[in-house]
């Protein structure tokens, strides 16, 4: 069988084994079970946790990212999983004994204000949206590369699963199948790291491949800076953004991460608080194993593909190498017409990879076999949809839910309400889509973006909210608005209208759009602080509630995540 | 890993339950703090693994390696030490908070 054929037969595979869950979850499970049962015990919630979080940027974009970064690409690794230290300490606890569904449910009745909540959802179907746009253009460039079309066609196909998948499928957000999803996930992205790292360390735990000796004796390291040296690349060990840069970016994905939507949903399916707590840090678990094997993804990768293509004769590049080609994720000009590849980091490049189709063309490039580089799409696939599908969900209830029915129009049906999340779905697909084929970056920037609003909007609204029993109504609006307008802006003039000034030299602190979430952030503390200082503090009603989720006890029955 | 499930999950608004736990302000007052001074201490050691030595310490601690591997040590905490503290941290404070619960009486067990 050859890769097509694999891929086809792995992808149904794992498919099948996902709606066979949900079916066999959803026979198990009805209302009384969860209640009674009290929800979803800590290990299976943090494997879910960990299947909804990572998502195509995981998967497939930050080992690229990192190969062609290096320490760079460091600010993904510690942003990603440092937020949920964060989550654990400062927020999953007291959301999870407050015991609402949504953030704008907390940010609402926290603030006693429908202005907050209306403020909230918008936030949360803004952060939703960016990040979908990544999942979207994640799973446009397997699909595009295994079915062998282009990108917009790929992002297209990828759409019409998406939308069978998470608006009329109505698996979405079952906790079981996310756990399937886990593991298909994780197998796919082991399974070629092991055998990378046999064949190129000589040890099959990548973890520990990536940071000893080659089998020619010489640290992997040292080849890798070296052949970066030799051929005009920036240094892969010390990277090329500055010091405050990486900081920044660090920061913002970490506060991010901590006020992600569809992430703090999941801390409300856990039993107790105490499971809450834990459920954390199982979730980290599951999410480090993927998250300590990228580094070694990433050299494995980048010295392959270095050794492979450079200064190679283009008429002996393998298969691999005109499959991508058509997919124009890959091309080669040949600037000096010797016929062979110049890939450098000068004047002379010839070459230019796409950096998101590193993790899936890494198998390939090493040449293992068909079945391992089919697992890898199954398993990109299962990151990308789950991923999506828990955002979809964020973005439907957001509408259906937090807007219409507790603010906008009280009255609505539980059958409109129903017809509204699945209308706000779609229109979020296709909205998705439109980016997933236009997108503002490499998958992992743009999903970056949307941890930089997240950090700026939500982050330091529910800190204070628990924390500080001060802040009031007019202090979290200001701080909202002036926290994501301020990020937002920044944003959308440097990726959007200035994009050709984008140059470190000009912007603020030298802080990339990508870390100015962390600015954003300050600024909304600041006069979130401020404004509630000069106004009036809250309801002792909102006071005492506020004693209330600092302690667990009391806590309420688990929430049920349903379709 | 899953717990036993309360048989009667006890109606969320409850005429019946004490306030915050049933804590007296001042027990309120003492594990807040205690809670306070547990969370600081972690978000201390959160800091120093992430943007201390993978960040702002990263170019001093380059000139050791990681004892027995490749690894320069800067490079290492900013793509897996400060993971794996990370890791560490969430459990510590799982166990330390369940405990402080216990001590204070405000486990959800004892509902």
């Amino acid at each position: 069988m050859g890769v097509q054929a694999w891929t086809f037969v792995l992808v149904g595979i794992s498919f099948a084994l996902y709606i066979g869950v949900a079916i066999w979850s959803r026979a198990g499970s009805t209302k009384e079970f969860y209640v009674a049962g009290g929800g979803v015990p800590p290990l299976a919630n943090g494997m879910a946790t960990a299947a909804d979080w990572m998502s195509a940027a995981s998967f497939i974009s930050m080992a690229g990212i990192i190969s062609f970064a290096g320490y760079d690409g460091s600010v993904y690794l510690m942003g990603w999983t440092g937020g949920y230290v964060l989550l654990a300490l400062l927020l999953a606890p007291y959301l999870r004994k407050f015991g609402k569904f949504t953030i704008p449910d907390f940010v609402g009745d926290r603030y006693e204000s429908n202005t907050a909540r209306i403020v909230a959802v918008l936030c949360a179907i803004f952060v939703s949206f960016t990040y979908v746009a990544g999942q979207m253009s994640g799973v446009g460039i397997v699909l595009s590369r295994f079915l062998e079309v282009d990108q917009t066609t790929g992002v297209l196909i990828g759409m019409g699963i998406v939308f069978f998948y998470a608006v009329l499928g109505g698996m979405k957000g079952i906790t079981y199948t996310q756990v399937a999803q886990y593991c298909v996930l994780i197998f796919a992205y082991l399974v070629p790291a092991i055998f990378l790292s046999i064949l190129m360390s000589d040890n099959p735990i990548p973890m520990l491949g990536f940071g000893g000796n080659g089998v020619d004796g010489m640290p992997l390291l040292n080849k890798l800076e070296g052949l970066h040296e030799e051929l005009g690349f920036a240094s892969y060990l010390d990277g090329s953004k500055s010091t405050m840069d990486v900081f920044a970016i660090t920061a913002a994905l970490m506060a991010g991460t901590a006020g992600l939507p569809h992430v703090i949903v999941r801390f409300y399916t856990v039993p107790k608080v105490r499971d809450a707590r834990k459920s954390v840090g199982w979730a980290l678990i599951f999410i480090a194993i993927l998250y300590l094997t990228a580094p070694a993804i990433a050299v494995f990768a980048r010295t392959n593909l270095l050794q492979t293509v450079s200064n190679q004769p283009y008429e002996s590049m393998p298969e691999w190498f005109t499959k991508w080609e058509s997919t124009g994720l890959l091309a080669w000009e040949d600037g000096n017409g010797d016929g062979l590849i110049q890939y450098t980091g000068t004047e002379a490049n010839e070459l230019e990879v796409n950096r998101d189709i590193m993790v899936l063309a890494n198998p390939e490039i090493a040449a293992l076999p068909d079945w391992v580089i089919g697992l890898v799409a199954a398993g990109a696939l299962a990151a990308a949809l789950s991923t999506a599908a828990g955002l979809l969900l964020v973005v439907s209830t957001a509408i259906s839910h937090d807007l219409l029915k507790r603010a906008v129009m009280p009255t609505i049906t539980e059958k409109g309400e129903l017809l509204a999340a699945r209308i706000a779905a779609g229109v979020a697909v296709v909205i998705a889509g439109y980016f997933g084929i236009n997108p503002p970056g490499y998958v992992a920037e743009t999903v970056a973006l949307a941890f930089g609003l997240a950090a700026s909007s939500f982050f330091p609204v529910l800190l204070l909210g628990i924390f500080s029993k001060r802040m009031n109504r007019a202090g979290a609006i200001s701080g909202m608005v002036c926290g994501i307008g301020f990020t937002a802006g920044y944003i959308i003039y440097w990726q959007f209208l200035n994009r050709a000034d984008s140059t470190p030299e000009n912007w603020l602190w030298g802080i990339s759009p990508q870390g100015i979430g962390m600015v954003g952030m300050c600024v909304n503390l600041i006069v979130a602080t401020v404004v509630s200082r000069l106004t009036a503090p809250p309801s002792a009603g909102v006071q005492a509630m506020v004693e209330e989720i600092r302690v667990p006890k009391g806590s309420g029955p688990a929430h049920e995540i349903e379709a | 890993m899953s717990e036993t499930p309360p048989t009667d999950a006890e109606p969320r608004h409850s005429q019946t339950r004490l306030p915050a736990g049933g804590l007296s302000p001042e027990q309120r007052a003492a594990y807040w703090s205690r809670n306070i001074r547990l969370l600081l201490t972690l978000l201390l050691i959160w800091a120093v693994a992430s943007f201390g030595c993978g960040v702002l310490l990263r170019d001093w601690l380059d000139q050791w390696m990681l004892p027995g591997s490749n690894f320069p040590l800067g490079f290492w905490f900013a793509q897996q030490g400060s993971i794996i503290t990370f890791v560490i941290l969430v459990f510590v404070y799982a166990r330390r908070m369940n405990k402080l619960d216990q001590e204070f009486g405000v486990a959800e067990d004892e509902d």
